[in-house]
């Protein structure tokens, strides 16, 4: 049977809610979820690092679950909700791991630091007293070219200590 | 990267996605996790003319166990199974298995059904239930058929899924109340492929081995049933010399080729040394489920 005689669209609108904002596009089928965000949205927070589903930095929340954003497609995501680097913190503030980051020194060139800080956010979100070998485990999805792990294993430690005073 | 273009679909019932694989044929492909589809996509290893999308369908997420064993729904992620009590224990070569498959971010997508319909031999799932004796439950246009891992996997990403077939269940035998196993796994870093991997799934009755499993990953062009092994330890006893024996016949029942993980002859010795760790923690799990 030849698809061509049974044309579909190649297009669709979708709408997702993206930062707690709906957003919607009339979209290609094909594109990615993070060119969604950087081209359609403009949100280029998101970063796309190697492409391949390895490295984490295009690491974005779905329905509070870390995913990376280059082996989804926008289509899929349809009525779903995105959180971004951008939307982790509330306006003019910062999120306790945004904060551990920045007092722990927890980056170095920065590129992997938002999927770092989303993969961080969902563990605390889960467990916020996690131990070192757990964060290890859970960031091991998300790869530092810099190698500057120590680091970002003390932000997430500190975004975590900082979570339980708040609680 | 960019796949190439493809046709879009969504449907929220197993019957509708079943009509639309009949239209599309062989230009037609399942999407699930997506975790190894979308990779071939953009890597145009893979240009579907459609993708039937099954994440909308519900139901289809269930991991339970009955009184005939395991039933692992097309929607349960490798997620699922690593953070399940059930698959602890007796399922121990499961549960062993979960978390080593690639990182934690992509085992929040992947499943397991899609796992074992991509067939890669590098793979962790085919040979943690190749070892376990599970089948597939493939629904397609007349009808469903089961279909055992053995006859699944044809070939390197090749099974005997029709294209207008659905995988709707993983199914996994009760082992019977005294079963133990593991999978083992070597990695040149956390989330690569295996450079060897060994499944064991050991069922014991009255002190000897019942039904053993053991399977291997990465060692041949599919996931590799070791059968001279299973062979040689059913109805024994798991001594030293039993599991020495079962481990040198898993060993020659690799096919691994030499590349830039390992010699061949590096990759035949691990799967050696992994039968024998592995048969002797099953038989350790089987001892502990007891108690």
């Amino acid at each position: 049977m030849t698809v061509a005689a049974e044309t579909g669209s190649l297009t669709r609108a979708i709408t997702v809610t993206v930062n707690g904002e709906a957003r919607s596009a009339e979209v290609e089928n094909r594109l990615l979820l993070v060119h969604f965000l950087r081209q359609t949205l403009g949100l280029t927070g998101t970063h796309v690092g190697c492409d391949t589903t390895s490295c984490g930095a295009c690491t974005v929340l779905l329905d509070g679950t870390p995913v990376k954003s280059c082996t989804v497609f926008a289509v899929s995501v349809e009525g779903r909700e995105v959180t971004t680097v951008e939307g982790l913190a509330p306006a003019g503030g910062l999120h306790p791991v945004q904060e551990g980051f920045h007092e722990e020194h927890g980056l170095q060139c920065g590129f992997c630091t938002p999927g770092m800080m989303l993969a961080s956010a969902a563990l605390l979100a889960e467990n916020p007293d996690p131990s070192e070998e757990e964060i290890r485990w859970a960031l091991s999805g998300n790869i530092c070219r810099c190698t500057g792990y120590q680091n970002i294993v003390k932000a997430v430690q500190h975004a975590g200590a900082k979570l339980r005073e708040g609680s | 990267m960019y796949p190439a273009r493809f046709e879009y679909h969504a449907p929220t019932s197993v019957d509708e996605a079943l009509a639309l694989l009949e239209r599309y044929g062989d230009e037609g492909k399942v999407l699930a996790g997506g975790q190894s589809l979308i990779p071939l996509m953009k890597l145009r290893f893979a240009s579907p003319g459609a993708l039937v999308d099954v994440n909308r369908i519900q139901g289809l997420d269930t991991l339970e166990e009955g009184p005939e064993g395991l039933t692992i729904g097309p929607l349960v992620r490798h997620r699922d199974c690593e953070r399940s009590q059930t698959l602890r224990g007796r399922y121990g070569v499961l549960a062993d298995a979960a978390p080593q498959i690639s990182d934690p971010i992509v085992r929040n997508l992947g499943t397991v059904a899609g796992s074992l319909a991509h067939a890669d031999p590098q793979g962790d799932w085919g040979s943690a239930l190749l070892a376990a004796g599970a089948e597939v439950e493939a629904t397609g246009p007349s009808g469903t058929r089961t279909i055992g891992l053995d006859d699944l996997f044809q070939g390197p990403f090749t099974t005997s899924l029709e294209p207008t077939e659905l995988v709707t269940a993983v199914r996994v035998p009760d082992p019977g109340p005294r079963a133990g196993g593991t999978y083992l796994k070597l990695e040149r870093k956390v989330g690569d492929f295996a450079t060897v991997g060994v499944a064991v799934h050991v069922s014991f009755a009255n002190g000897t081995v019942g039904r053993a499993g053991i399977a291997l990953t990465a060692v041949g062009p599919r996931s590799i049933r070791a059968t001279a092994a299973e062979e040689a330890l059913a109805g024994a006893t798991l001594d030293d010399d039993t599991i020495r024996h079962a481990a040198e016949l898993a060993a020659q029942a690799a096919e691994p080729r030499s590349d830039h993980r390992g010699t061949a002859d590096y990759k035949r010795s691990v799967v050696r040394v992994f039968t024998e760790r592995g048969l002797r923690k099953a038989a350790a799990a089987a001892r502990e489920e007891e108690r």
